[in-house]
């Protein structure tokens, strides 16, 4: 998944948008639509993608940063 | 040169050394006098290399020494000027120079709002010189955010409200615990640290700030100017969750949204999955009646333009018959033979409209009998003796009677 979410959403009322005008050629329609599909998907599939990741951010004693995985 | 005449009035017991009668005075004076509060104005007042206040109270008439060690002092939220009234609690003591002092434990100033007022105010002013304060700050937080930091007490309960509101309500992103003390000595200092270490993730798209309830004196690192600059200078956007609803505190101006808890700034953070959902639905629908339409649309024009092509067919095929029609008349043929399709059944429904016309079959000598109401009389019981009728042949009407059957 290369689109982020807001990416995927703005660009779908975009389209619909776009689709929504009387004057456009029904090539583009059609490929409107498809990409409309596609970012749908796109963007069920990252919703579906579910949990909350948890981190702790520490200085390191090297002066670094360190994340470490915490639990809930 | 003589001697000197008092000799004789020389002490008889070992005179006192300097020391030892300012160490007597003072241990009377420590002695006579229990812990007390003093009120007075501040004047002289000093900060020493080693971090002790020297000042003195006075009032119309006396001044006092007043020292304040650098442990007393650095709870003091803000700077005594000169001239400032205020309330001195300590102990009386004599110092080595001989003089009463008196040794400062907790200083309060009698203004409303007392040192913290001072302080606030202070700090505020230089936020809103730096122009901190200006609310054309305050910048949009990201609509889908990935990355969230929170700069709290990793022992409270702030971390835990914020982490079960994104649980539920948005669970796709990273949570950062950036822990800092939050209350207490050192507090200031240790939010600068956190909120500094939190701007060096390589990716932050929201940073929370935040505290449980609690006194105003609880409260007072957020009110740290700071603690303040350091959230004004945060590269992502912010959010406080300080977390009083009374007091705001400089953090809370600073920041790019106020939150009232904990929870709430995680609401403010995240969107709701369940609207995201109902919006991708509503999307999916408008997609679906888009191209319908459009389609409808294409379909409509499509017919139209077969109806246009057809018509232009026609017309050249008519062209087409004329011309065989002709060349069939020059060669001697009969017309129509060599028509199209479409022409001979035009020709041939018109043809037989043509047979089906009464007058041509009247034509063919043919007669029509009608009563007088025009009814058409078709068998022999229609024409019992004598009735009259008429008669329509090719060219007009004849009246006529039947005669009696023999």
């Amino acid at each position: 998944m290369s689109a982020s979410l807001e990416e995927d959403l703005g660009r779908l009322d975009a389209i619909v948008h776009a689709l929504e005008a009387e004057d456009l050629d029904l090539d583009r329609a059609l490929a409107l639509f498809e990409e409309g599909i596609e970012r749908l998907r796109s963007a069920r599939e990252r919703l579906n993608e579910a949990g909350v990741r948890l981190r702790a951010l520490r200085e390191a004693a090297d002066g670094g940063l360190r994340l470490d995985d915490l639990r809930r | 040169m003589t001697l000197p005449l008092d000799l004789d009035e020389a002490p008889r017991e070992r005179p006192s050394t300097v020391t030892e009668v300012v160490d007597g005075a003072r241990r009377v004076v420590q002695h006579a006098f229990a812990p007390l509060w003093v009120e007075g104005e501040i004047s002289n007042f000093k900060i020493w290399p080693s971090g002790h206040w020297y000042f003195s109270l006075k009032d119309t008439a006396s001044q006092l020494r007043c020292v304040m060690f650098r442990a007393d002092a650095r709870r003091v939220p803000a700077l005594p000027q000169d001239g400032l009234k205020v309330y001195a609690r300590g102990e009386l003591s004599v110092s080595k120079r001989g003089e009463i002092e008196l040794i400062v434990r907790q200083l309060l100033a009698t203004t409303e709002g007392g040192f913290f007022a001072i302080a606030l105010a202070r700090a505020r002013a230089a936020l809103e010189k730096d122009g901190l304060l200006d609310p054309a700050r305050k910048r949009r937080l990201p609509a889908f955010p990935r990355t969230i930091g929170v700069v709290t007490s990793p022992e409270g309960a702030v971390w835990h409200d914020i982490v079960a509101v994104i649980a539920r309500r948005w669970p796709h992103v990273e949570l950062i615990l950036i822990g800092a003390r939050v209350q207490g000595e050192g507090a200031p200092e240790d939010l600068c640290r956190a909120l500094a270490l939190a701007q060096r993730l390589e990716r932050l798209d929201v940073l929370i700030v935040g505290r449980g309830g609690g006194s105003q004196e609880d409260l007072w690192a957020f009110n740290d100017e700071r603690v303040a600059r350091a959230v004004a200078a945060s590269r992502a956007p912010t959010i406080a969750a300080v977390g009083h609803e009374v007091d705001v505190t400089l953090t809370d101006l600073v920041a790019d949204l106020r939150a009232a808890t904990p929870s709430a700034a995680a609401e403010a953070a995240v969107p709701d999955r369940d609207e995201v959902l109902l919006r991708l639905r509503t999307t999916a629908g408008g997609l679906g009646a888009g191209v319908t339409r459009r389609l409808a649309l294409a379909s409509e024009r499509l017919a139209h333009a077969a109806t246009r092509l057809s018509g232009a067919v026609d017309r050249r095929v008519t062209s087409t018959g004329e011309r065989l029609r002709r060349a069939a008349a020059r060669m001697g043929v009969a017309a129509g033979s060599r028509l199209t399709t479409r022409e001979a059944a035009v020709a041939r429904l018109a043809a037989s409209l043509d047979a089906l016309s009464p007058l041509k079959v009247l034509d063919r000598g043919y007669a029509v009998a009608r009563d007088e109401a025009g009814t058409v009389l078709r068998r022999v019981a229609d024409f019992p003796a004598g009735r009259r009728f008429r008669l329509r042949v090719a060219d007009g009407e004849v009246p006529a009677r039947s005669e009696p059957r023999p």
